[in-house]
């Protein structure tokens, strides 16, 4: 096409194009395509990692500041007379004595210097909600605390923490700040006192969700993934291989495996938001399967990850060479015990590489879930398959929906949390397959 | 191995459901959005008492815990629903239809819908009428003539306004905070204009569709039900304006301010008196067959309806809820206590 036809009206006979002159003429163009090519290809690369990079910092940026928590030393004096006025270390006694009374009254010794109804909310909210169980649990391990002054270290309010991590800004003008001016005295007195720490935050990986972001962790969260996941693995993985390996191996192939296999990776692709309303419509409403618990989930989860699983071990299955086949059916294997005992074991590297992909993506996955009523406000983490629970994906949405200006990072806290097990599970479902994949 | 571990799931999800149908003894509570940070804070302090479970709380939407609710009687239907309105007559018979007489209704307080801009923003004060001839997908032209909105600035809206390009984020029309905004703020400022308001008397529908369109051509922005994300949206662009729940407004007070509506600032004072005029009050209803039946139920609402929890210094107050006055308070608190059964709502 590059050869353009001499014209007809030059007389004297050109001397013939060599193929040669042809391809040198249009060799540089040609590079510089490649090029061009390669250019592209690096640069998309890059503002892909760019991205991320991007979005991964933001997020450890927002972040990493929840896994410390400011925690304030106050001297508690445990009252025996609040705490235990009858004298005798009744552990009923004990559990319901009023230790946040307990907490304000230290506070206002320590600092006698406040007065008035309203700047005395101000001094109580410098700690957390969580302070009485804080105590409560100091006297109940320990109750020879009771009738002395210890120093303890109490959680500090959300404020008061947003405030020493930075995140409020001291120079605006106090009516635009959540911390006013009279708080700010105190805490810088506290400072100089040496008496505000930042710790590691325990509490964000042992406690429960709650409404205050001091507080709040994502344990209940964590048991609730462990125990849907785990579900759904138990109910998919074994359904799933069993599909492929009768469809690919035993099932005749006809009209009705063809629709079949159409379906299924129809299936693949349909938007996991309509797994949740089928979960809805049939798991619940059909068969009374109790709403928000794992059980529900699960059922749901492992309807969305059976058409990975299955086209995942289907194709794992056909890599199998026919030779393997032939040669245990002719030492006299059966078909069931050659696909058992010889093909399934050489795809399972393959089948394991589909299924972890499934169970990452199950993980990551909220939408579904809304539908089946996990997401809740659930504090007590979940102890079974049938007690309410909720999952992190749903956790981390919640979060991020809640006013109090803590929940940010805790939010992204959460989300670096989700993000470590997905890299955990998509990094061993390729270690898998580095290290069992035979090339045949 | 395949046939083990499916019988075994099978077995297990068996007796799992017949261990629930037993009986239950965490309070169930669903509903709307908007309630649940206030109803999940009782919960949280409920259950710190020890002496029962903490309640679930899930978030449905008003709409969706009404149906829930009204499901039935029984374990497996939730015992308090939330809302963000009051229960309508069509679903206080639907509850009667499934069994479920004897509902208390609770108002716990007002939630007021605040239009809110940057600290660096404009400054800037509107009326109803200017929200609702800002945003309306059509409004009268100057002979009062029906028009797609032509209004690109809001110095076009109104001359006393800045003259900058119309730009306001807001929730979409599944949140509750969108249909109180559409009724409160929009309704309110399409009857400003004589003709259309004279239109309620003879075309109900035909006025509700006028007053309750919002422009689609890019002037307001759904922006997803994450307030928190338009409050980072209107720090990044001074000149957006952006509607969601009080609450909000006053976390983020370092980073943005109320923009006042018909000279009225939204603040805790103004909403809770009913001055400022985008404000609506919230509900919680307790189906009264479950009392006594799950426990905890009497206790969790003699929680929520505590001076500590509901009162104006309450810790319900430091979430965001504008509590109702004193006296108000009192009866409601008392009606919760008696389980006083709710009449039929009139529309």
């Amino acid at each position: 096409m590059n050869n353009p036809a001499p014209a007809a009206s030059a007389p004297p006979p050109a001397p013939a194009r060599r193929t040669i002159d042809i391809v040198n003429a249009s060799l540089k163009r040609r590079y510089a395509r490649e090029a061009r090519f390669r250019f592209m290809g690096a640069a998309a690369v890059f503002l892909g990692l760019l991205f991320v990079a991007v979005l991964f910092g933001d997020i450890v940026a927002k972040g990493y500041t929840a896994f410390a928590q400011t925690y304030i030393q106050v001297p508690v004096y445990f009252d025996p007379a609040t705490l235990d006025p009858d004298g005798n270390r009744d552990p009923e006694t004990l559990a319901n004595a009023d230790y946040l009374g307990l907490v304000k009254a230290s506070l206002r010794k320590q600092f006698p210097q406040v007065t008035g109804r309203p700047q005395q909310r101000e001094l109580y909210a410098l700690i957390s909600a969580g302070a009485p169980q804080q105590i409560q649990a100091m006297v109940r391990q320990y109750p020879s605390v009771l009738g002395t002054t210890r120093d303890v270290w109490l959680i500090a309010g959300a404020d008061v923490d947003m405030l020493v991590k930075g995140q409020i800004d001291r120079e605006l003008p106090e009516a635009d700040r959540r911390i006013k001016d009279s708080t700010l005295t105190l805490v810088d007195q506290l400072e100089t006192d040496g008496r505000i720490e930042r710790r590691f935050n325990t509490g964000f990986f042992t406690n429960g969700t709650s409404r205050e972001p001091e507080l709040a962790g994502i344990a209940g969260a964590l048991a609730g993934t462990f125990y849907t996941l785990a579900l759904t693995l138990l109910l998919s993985f074994p359904i799933g291989v069993g599909a492929a390996l009768y469809l690919q191996e035993f099932a005749p192939k006809n009209r009705w495996t063809d629709l079949i296999e159409v379906n299924i990776n129809n299936l693949a692709a349909v938007p996991s938001i309509v797994f949740g309303l089928l979960g809805l419509a049939v798991f619940i409403n059909v068969f009374g399967v109790p709403r928000s618990t794992p059980l529900v989930g699960a059922l749901v989860l492992a309807l969305m990850t059976l058409p990975t699983i299955i086209i995942a071990s289907r194709a794992a299955l056909q890599s199998v060479p026919p030779s393997i086949r032939e040669a245990a059916l002719g030492i006299g294997a059966s078909p069931l015990q050659t696909q058992f005992h010889h093909v399934l074991p050489l795809a399972l590297p393959g089948i394991m590489t589909g299924a972890i992909i499934g169970m990452a993506r199950a993980l990551g996955e909220s939408a579904p879930l809304l539908m089946i009523g996990m997401i809740a406000f659930i504090v007590d983490s979940p102890q079974g398959i049938t007690d309410s629970a909720t999952v992190l994906p749903v956790q981390i949405y919640l979060w991020a929906d809640s006013p109090e200006r803590g929940f940010v990072e805790r939010t992204s806290a959460a989300i670096l949390v989700l993000l470590g097990f997905m890299v955990v599970m998509n990094l061993a479902a390729v270690l898998l397959r580095r290290r069992f994949e035979r090339r045949w | 191995m395949n046939k083990t571990l499916l019988v075994t799931a099978m077995t297990l999800a068996a007796a799992a459901l017949s261990a629930q149908a037993a009986a239950r003894d965490t309070i169930t509570i669903v509903g709307s959005s908007t309630v649940f940070p206030f109803s999940t804070a009782v919960a949280e302090n409920f259950g710190r008492g020890g002496k029962f479970k903490t309640p679930k709380v899930e978030s449905t939407g008003t709409g969706g815990g009404m149906k829930l609710f009204c499901g039935g009687t029984g374990v497996d239907h939730p015992d308090i629903t939330n809302a963000s309105r009051a229960m309508k007559a069509s679903e206080f018979d639907g509850c009667e239809k499934n069994g479920v007489k004897g509902i208390t209704e609770v108002k716990i307080g007002y939630d007021g819908i605040v239009i809110a801009e940057s600290k660096s923003g404009l400054d800037m004060t509107l009326t109803l009428k200017d929200i609702f001839t800002a945003l309306a997908k059509d409004v009268p032209d100057a002979s009062g003539k029906l028009v797609p909105n032509p209004n690109k600035t809001w110095k076009d809206v109104n001359p006393s306004l800045p003259d900058a390009k119309i730009e306001v984020l807001g929730p979409p029309p599944t949140s509750g905070t969108r249909d109180a905004f559409v009724e409160l703020a929009m309704e309110g400022g399409c009857n400003a204009y004589p003709s259309i308001k004279d239109l309620k008397k003879t075309d109900e529908k035909k006025h509700k569709a006028i007053c309750q369109g919002v422009r689609e051509d890019g002037a307001f922005i759904e922006a997803g039900e994450n307030d928190n994300l338009i409050v980072q949206k209107l720090v990044a662009n001074p000149k957006a304006l952006g509607v969601f729940g009080y609450s909000f407004l006053e976390q983020n007070a370092d980073k943005i301010r109320g923009v006042k509506v018909g000279g009225v600032a939204p603040e805790y004072e103004s909403i809770s008196s009913g001055e400022y005029p985008i404000s609506r009050s919230i509900y919680f209803y307790v189906k009264n067959a479950h009392v006594g039946t799950i426990p905890g139920i009497k206790e969790y609402v003699a929680e929520f309806t505590s001076d500590k929890a509901w009162g104006p210094d309450g810790y319900l107050a430091d979430k965001g809820l504008i509590a109702l006055p004193d006296a108000e308070r009192k009866a409601e608190a008392q009606s919760a206590k008696a389980l006083t059964p709710m009449e039929k709502p009139a529309k």
